[in-house]
């Protein structure tokens, strides 16, 4: 273990953080089980968060509409009484079981979990970025030229780039790289762009000015380079091929789902989805259960409020786990409210 | 039979083609169907415009309605995108569409 890494214990380790992997946390606190969520994404929500938040949606029971930042927010403040923890921005790449039976999560960035029981409610998988198909487009990564997104900007500075893509990150970072770089080039599928007004207005006055170039209808295609990326191979819709030298490439396309290390983790697999058990959503491995989209069993809808039920039957087994001795006693919370946990207890 | 069945053919990325039946009073999308009969479409994110796992193009010279904006934009961040490029999630199958022709667009990561 790394000198930073943090070590966490808990009774269930949830990874995904979306509507579903929220709710578990209720469903778990009310039979007095501690949740520990993981997630990629810098907040809680998954999608619903990321991607649409101002979306409605339609089938929530007891809500005509909601936008789904309105589910998220409320179920936030549904599970606040059962005070779960929070691993985010980091994504869950090993699962494994431990000597005495408990599973050990770690996270890319070297956080351990450890819990008797591990629920997997990834939804479509982690988000990563969306890599164009140019064949060799692996050989450049990790520092040798192409990059997916930027953490740190000053690396650009002084350098040759060029971006590919139409929305708003191509936009943005266009606008702001723009500024310090050597050169920059925009490349765009298309002629017309779809980021905020504003972002396309800003960028074609840089290219007005000479400031930025900006190449539309056409694609980026290739890269050459020995070791490190030299240039790009542009292809244009009418233009043809040609070539621009470059330092870097950014291909900003957006954020991809993919199943990433789960699939390496021995969980029996079907379709791309981890195959479960109705009666509890249980996995092939003992105490790892799989809710909401990630899961699949005949008759399989992707939808929340299914998930919100697969997490309420996984809570009623993975209390047998935790609580091995213990007879579960089912309340009902109309009748008892919601009995949270004691303010904040280090455990 | 009903009388609210049409017929698509879909050619997969081999080039081979299926033949199709597909109801038009259920509310079906063209993704839905595709996998119902086991094509190797994802759809991952489950029809919202979202994924463009069911990227396909349009053969034949059917009148679709126009692309949304959500659709657009999911296409400007796809690839092997070509002018008669669509999302299958985002196809209603209707009566009109009888007769309708569409080509998978290969895979990308």
């Amino acid at each position: 273990m790394g000198m930073d890494s943090k070590y966490i214990e808990t009774d269930i380790v949830i990874i995904g953080a979306g509507p579903v992997g929220l709710f578990a946390v209720f469903e778990a606190g009310l039979l007095k089980m501690r949740c520990h969520l993981i997630d990629t994404l810098p907040q809680p929500g998954g999608q619903l968060a990321e991607i649409y938040p101002k979306k409605p949606i339609y089938d929530i029971p007891g809500f005509p509409s909601i936008l789904a930042g309105d589910l998220v927010r409320n179920l936030l403040k549904q599970i606040e009484p059962f005070q779960p923890g929070y691993t985010l921005g980091e994504r869950a790449e090993v699962l494994e079981r431990q000597a005495d039976g408990r599973w050990r999560v770690i996270t890319e960035r070297g956080t351990v979990h450890v819990a008797p029981v591990v629920f997997i409610a990834g939804g479509l998988g982690a988000f990563e970025p969306r890599k164009p198909p140019i064949g060799n487009i692996g050989d450049y990564e990790n520092g040798r030229g192409v990059a997916y997104c930027v953490r740190n900007p000053e690396e650009f500075s002084g350098r040759r780039i060029v971006i590919a893509g139409g929305g708003d990150s191509a936009l943005d970072w266009t606008i702001y790289l723009a500024d310090d770089a050597a050169s920059l080039t925009l490349v765009h599928r298309r002629s017309e762009f779809r980021g905020a007004p504003d972002s396309v207005e800003k960028v074609q006055e840089l290219a007005r000015q000479g400031r930025i170039r900006l190449i539309t209808n056409a694609q980026v295609v290739g890269l050459k380079g020995n070791g490190r990326l030299e240039q790009v191979i542009i292809q244009h819709e009418t233009d043809g091929l040609f070539e621009v030298d470059t330092d870097y490439f950014l291909p900003l396309f957006g954020l991809t789902p993919k199943l990433g290390p789960i699939e390496h983790w021995g969980l029996e697999l079907k379709d791309g989805a981890i195959a479960v058990d109705t009666r509890d959503y249980s996995t092939n491995l003992p105490g790892v259960f799989a809710i909401g989209d990630i899961n699949t069993y005949p008759g399989k809808l992707k939808l929340i409020l299914c998930g919100f039920h697969e997490a309420t039957l996984a809570c009623q087994a993975a209390f047998k786990v935790v609580n091995p001795d213990k007879k579960l006693s089912f309340k009902y919370t109309t009748v008892t409210g919601i009995e949270g946990f004691p303010a904040k207890t280090p455990r | 039979m009903s009388e609210h069945l049409i017929r698509i053919t879909v050619l997969d990325r081999k080039g081979q083609a299926h033949a199709l039946e597909a109801p038009t009073d259920l509310g079906l999308n063209l993704m839905e169907l595709c996998k119902s009969y086991g094509l190797p479409i994802k759809g991952t994110c489950g029809g919202m415009a979202l994924c463009a796992s069911c990227h396909i193009y349009v053969m034949s010279n059917h009148a679709l309605p126009k692309p949304s904006d959500d659709e657009l934009a999911m296409l400007d961040s796809a690839f092997f995108v070509q002018p008669n490029s669509r999302l299958g999630c985002q196809i209603r199958l209707r009566d009109e569409l009888d007769g309708l022709q569409v080509q998978l667009a290969p895979e990308s990561e």
